[in-house]
């Protein structure tokens, strides 16, 4: 994968933002950036816990017009 | 106007039954033709899964025979699609024949994965196949006390599954006298106990009551089946006397062999439904890639907006209906009480108090989903 993968989770409760990243992080290949689009603030705090217990990267966080872009990098 | 349904599901059923009354007309009249292609001449009630696992369902109380609940007017055949040829409008099936269509629907549902996990297939019981349910049930029979661990694999059917496998093994093992020599844990795969807030919110306090041990941010990494013990990607470890699986799903095997979508699932327009990149060509229920829930209700939901906009093009030449996300979920709090979430794109659930009314209206529609498939309720 060469360009960073967009993962639309604004807008949606269940399965939620985290669960679809954990779905897409586990199709990418190791090195994959992959941004998380979510309109719930609690993402901002849940996805760079996973992401440090797990032991990926965080690439970037910040909201923009009410959503959060969330970038990530699996590396494992 | 050809219209081919794909798959004799929940969705693709809805979808077929639900425009063969709404095109009867057209369909008399031989302008338009609806045809079902099917893996199996028989459907199956997979919620029912759960029942079967504590045996208060028999296995063959879930199935009917598929041509029993269509339309007369439905051409259906048992010949499952083996090539997608969406540039052509047309797909080839297992016995060769070739089928040409004007829309299709695709409804080809999931699968449970747990070969994606090293031991899991063998140190796991699960309750999502039928041979899994009555697998799952005798071991839980023979069962006199230990550890029972939950874990749960991502994305999975039914997202609810986990919290009322859970509340159902608290009231199995206290019916059989047994819960104080039972240690219930259950695992989950992000920080809190369900994916949904309110849903979490309304069961951790169920849980601290029953005496259910849970740890969240345990995503199943391997199952060391010799010394039983289950391992997560971040680390940790759970010794288990018994190991309870919701595993991985993935869209079936037709459509990642024909690349209609990564492990399965098609992207998919959240609103109209339709395939990326083919206007005429829609999808319905698990096949989805969608990020709402992969259960029969998001499923019902979603074919109800599709049979709409498939009849209004044929009928005035232009859908008229968005998808607003919609599903409605029963949640089991155990064998005598329920409640139930109901949400869309934009709004969440309001998870009401679980109650024995919501719990007998669910073990209803066990019974009055075979008239929902039908495109009667």
């Amino acid at each position: 994968m060469n360009e960073t993968k967009i993962i639309d989770a604004r807008n949606t409760f269940c399965p939620g933002p985290l669960m679809e990243l954990i779905t897409y992080i586990r199709q990418a290949d190791v090195g994959d950036s992959l941004e998380l689009l979510s309109t719930d603030d609690g993402t901002a705090n849940d996805v760079p816990e996973w992401i440090e217990k797990v032991g990926h990267e965080m690439i970037s966080s910040e909201k923009v017009e009410g959503v959060w872009h969330i970038t990530v990098r699996k590396t494992k | 106007m050809r219209i081919l349904v794909v798959g004799g599901g929940t969705g693709g059923t809805i979808v077929a039954n639900n425009l063969a009354r709404r095109l009867a007309p057209e369909i008399r009249a031989r302008k338009a033709w609806i045809t079902m292609l099917s893996a199996s001449d028989r459907h199956m009630y997979q919620p029912g899964l759960l029942y079967v696992a504590f045996g208060q369902m028999m296995p063959d109380e879930l199935y009917r025979d598929q041509q029993s609940l269509l339309e007369s007017s439905i051409d259906f055949h048992v010949d499952p699609v083996e090539t997608f040829e969406l540039d052509k409008n047309q797909v080839k099936t297992k016995s060769g024949a070739l089928h040409a269509y004007d829309v299709l629907v695709i409804a080809t549902g999931s699968r449970v994965m747990p070969k994606k996990i090293p031991g899991l297939e063998e140190g796991a019981e699960t309750f999502y196949t039928e041979a899994g349910a009555v697998k799952l049930f005798k071991a839980l029979r023979e069962f006199e006390g230990g550890k029972v661990c939950i874990v749960v694999g991502v994305p999975h059917k039914c997202p609810i599954a986990p919290v009322e496998v859970t509340f159902s093994l608290h009231d199995y093992f206290k019916t059989r006298g047994i819960r104080d020599k039972v240690h219930i844990k259950y695992n989950y795969p992000i920080n809190r106990i369900h994916s949904i807030e309110n849903v979490a919110k309304w069961a951790q306090p169920e849980f601290d009551r029953m005496g259910v041990e849970y740890e969240t941010l345990f995503n199943v990494e391997a199952v060391d089946v010799e010394n039983k013990v289950v391992k997560s990607l971040e680390g940790s470890e759970d010794r288990y006397d018994l190991l309870i699986s919701i595993p991985e799903h993935h869209g079936m095997d037709v459509i990642e062999s024909n690349n209609l979508g990564p492990d399965g699932w098609i992207p998919t327009d959240r609103h109209k439904l339709t395939m990326e990149g083919h206007d005429n060509v829609y999808v319905v229920g698990d096949t989805t890639n969608l990020p709402v829930s992969k259960t029969g209700s998001a499923a019902h939901f979603e074919a109800e907006v599709i049979a709409e906009n498939i009849a209004s093009i044929v009928k005035i030449g232009t859908p008229v209906k968005d998808y607003d996300g919609k599903v409605y979920c029963f949640i089991e709090a155990g064998h005598d009480r329920a409640t139930y979430a109901m949400f869309n794109y934009e709004n969440p659930p309001d998870l009401k108090a679980a109650n024995k009314s919501m719990h007998w209206f669910k073990m209803s529609y066990n019974k009055m989903y075979w008239a929902s498939v039908r495109g009667l309720l």
